[in-house]
């Protein structure tokens, strides 16, 4: 009775059908386009045929070299060094630059290198802005989805409190993430101006002047940190809320219980609220990670990628090549490399989260 | 005894709240200081920074900051782009997800369940992530328009609006809601004979208050503050949205301050002041996108 009721070809396809054409031109289409353009010399607008070029761009980004620069020896074979007693090394270039004998250094910059006894280890990379991105984009979701995860489970916990006015502090807490993360980018960018700014003004104030003040977007050092802590301050009270939702379906009979048996709070924390929140835990770091690979708008407000590349990152890099540069094939290959990244991170996260029985 | 133990309380009590307070004005104080500094001339702006007085509308105060930052740029022209893409996105989504979950849920047709599947999975692809090859496709997109037919949907307003009409989210959003509706007074209805656009529109939309309301702030939110979409794809100043807008500001040798921050407080109070005043909403909607893991 009800299957004849419900059975409808016509009624299902015509109804289902403007979402999901939507879905399949806008999201599914663009998905595998990024992977077929990746493969391609495509540009945004070129007089020239576009052509496939294999993995010619994914060799371009990712291409890695190692080698080990030896000091240079007088006659004698002793090495040379220079009036400051450093070790004297033959230029990089000359083995990076139409060198028979190195194809593989060919076009290669130093990414980083480090001494050894005498020698000089080198890591090249055919990219290395591109692999300093990588390496920001790691270290920005690594440090800011534990912390934002731990302190948003602060907050909630903080904000489950039964006390008067508690929904005021809720909905100031959570006031940010309505703010564009543009708007708050500006803002911030003033308030971690050197010298005189806000920020080096309430911590000296704080410090009673122990405090020396600092250039937080302008320093190499500070700058992803100061971004970091801007983007935790942004999106935290976001994850509070999916906390505090999962806090609140533990059912308070299993507190009472716990109190019963004499359990003090942390032992309450630990044996009836956070194996309770465990669903909450695995879906709180899927999103920041999401989120946070997906960082955008501060660097492009703040700091356009510098000082000296300390804050570039896989999405700027991105639209500074597919729209900057207007090439669409670069681009495409970063954000491929983006989604592949995020699924396997998304993937790993939840394979480590599994219920072990 | 039991004088000390109340007085125990209430100094518990008072550090309770000592620590939400203080929580709360490092979630205040820089929307507070955009505020206060948007009504100061930007030299006081610049040396209140260093005491309290940054917080506060104290000094020269005035609306000065805001005639000039209308005079700078087209101010009103963005904010109403903005409003008419935020709208008629929010709109169209919530009819098209509302339909298509609709179909998902109540009824039965070939080729469902894979369609949903492969929905769910659009859900792990980053905006980010596909921008670039959508860049391309809206340089060569075909339209039928007033001017007859056009290659290209750059610089216009469907660019902004019709690639984000539909989304896994909004319709797994609805998909999750609808599931928990009776099915007998649907079959109910259909027994009495009426069309499935007859259920959708008058059984199932009236009872879905909620979820519309869910879906449409979390549509709002994120195409309110877009900004890397129309970065790319906006050039004309007629049809750009408040978040490019900003480069009008930002773009300067000597950034005037106090017409970025009266800026900023123009684009943000109303969405502040709407949020403040549907807040149970606005967390409820946030909090429901926690049903998904």
């Amino acid at each position: 009775m009800a299957s004849k009721l419900t059975r409808s070809n016509r009624a299902g396809w015509l109804m289902a059908l403007p979402g999901t054409t939507l879905i399949a031109a806008f999201i599914i289409l663009p998905f595998f386009l990024a992977f077929a353009f990746s493969l391609t010399n495509q540009r945004l607008a070129s007089p020239n045929p576009t052509e496939y070029v294999g993995l010619e761009n994914y060799r371009e980004l990712l291409g890695l070299a190692f080698f080990t620069l030896e000091p240079e020896r007088d006659d004698a074979g002793v090495v040379v060094r220079d009036k400051d007693g450093d070790i004297k090394y033959p230029r990089l270039r000359k083995f990076t630059r139409n060198n028979p004998d190195f194809p593989a250094l060919q076009g290669k910059r130093e990414w980083f290198s480090w001494q050894s006894g005498d020698n000089r280890q080198v890591v090249l990379a055919s990219d290395v802005v591109f692999m300093k991105a990588l390496v920001n984009t790691f270290t920005f979701v690594f440090v800011v989805a534990p912390v934002q995860a731990g302190l948003a489970l602060a907050l909630a916990l903080l904000i489950n409190q039964k006390l008067k006015g508690i929904s005021l502090f809720r909905a100031i807490y959570f006031m940010p993430v309505v703010v564009s993360i543009v708007v708050v980018s500006l803002l911030w960018q003033f308030i971690y101006s050197p010298g005189d700014g806000l920020l080096n003004n309430i911590l000296s104030g704080i410090t009673f002047g122990l405090f020396e003040p600092r250039d937080w977007l302008g320093n190499p050092s500070t700058a992803l940190g100061s971004i970091m802590a801007m983007s935790i301050w942004q999106g935290v009270g976001f994850h509070m809320v999916i906390w505090l939702s999962g806090l609140q379906t533990i059912s308070p009979t299993l507190y009472e219980a716990a109190e019963i048996e004499g359990a003090s709070k942390r032992q309450a924390f630990r044996y009836v609220t956070w194996p309770g929140l465990r669903n909450t835990a695995v879906l709180i770091l899927i999103v920041i990670t999401m989120q946070a690979f997906a960082l955008f708008a501060q660097i492009d407000v703040m700091t356009q990628g510098g000082p000296l590349d300390s804050t570039q990152v896989l999405v700027f890099q991105a639209v500074e090549r597919g729209y900057g540069k207007q090439d669409i094939s670069g681009g495409s290959t970063i954000s491929v490399l983006l989604f592949l990244i995020v699924l396997g991170i998304s993937l790993l996260q939840r394979w480590l989260t599994r219920e072990r029985t | 005894m039991a004088v000390v133990s109340a007085d125990n309380r209430g100094l518990r009590l008072g550090a309770r709240y000592a620590v939400l307070v203080l929580v709360a004005v490092i979630f205040v104080f820089p929307l507070l200081f955009m505020a206060m500094s948007s009504l100061k001339p930007d030299q006081q702006l610049l040396s209140d920074t260093d005491s309290l007085r940054a917080f506060l509308p104290v000094g020269d105060i005035s609306l000065n900051n805001y005639f000039a930052a209308f005079e700078r740029a087209p101010i009103g022209v963005f904010v109403f782009n903005s409003v008419l893409v935020t709208g008629i996105t929010v709109i169209l989504a919530l009819f098209v997800c509302s339909l298509a979950a609709f179909a998902f849920v109540f009824l039965d047709w070939s080729g469902r369940g894979f369609i949903f599947s492969v929905l769910l999975a659009t859900l792990i692809i980053p905006y980010e992530s596909i921008f670039i090859p959508l860049l391309l496709m809206a340089s060569q997109l075909p339209w039928i328009g007033t001017g007859g037919f056009e290659i290209g949907w750059l610089n216009t307003y469907r660019v902004q609006i019709i690639p984000f009409v539909a989304d896994g989210l909004s319709i797994f959003l609805f998909v999750q809601y609808f599931k928990d509706l009776p099915r007998e007074l649907i079959e109910a209805s259909r027994v009495e004979g009426a069309s499935w656009w007859f259920v959708y529109r008058k059984v199932v939309l009236p009872l879905s208050g909620p979820v519309i309301a869910t879906a449409a702030i979390l549509k709002f939110l994120f195409m309110y503050n877009q900004y890397l979409w129309p970065l790319m794809v906006v050039q004309a100043e007629e049809i750009r949205p408040v978040m490019v807008g900003l480069g009008y500001f930002t773009d300067q040798l000597n950034v005037p301050w106090g017409e970025v921050m009266a800026y900023l407080t123009i684009i943000t109070v109303p969405v502040l002041a709407f949020y403040l005043s549907l807040q149970r909403a606005f967390i409820a909607s946030v909090a429901s996108t926690g049903v998904k893991g």
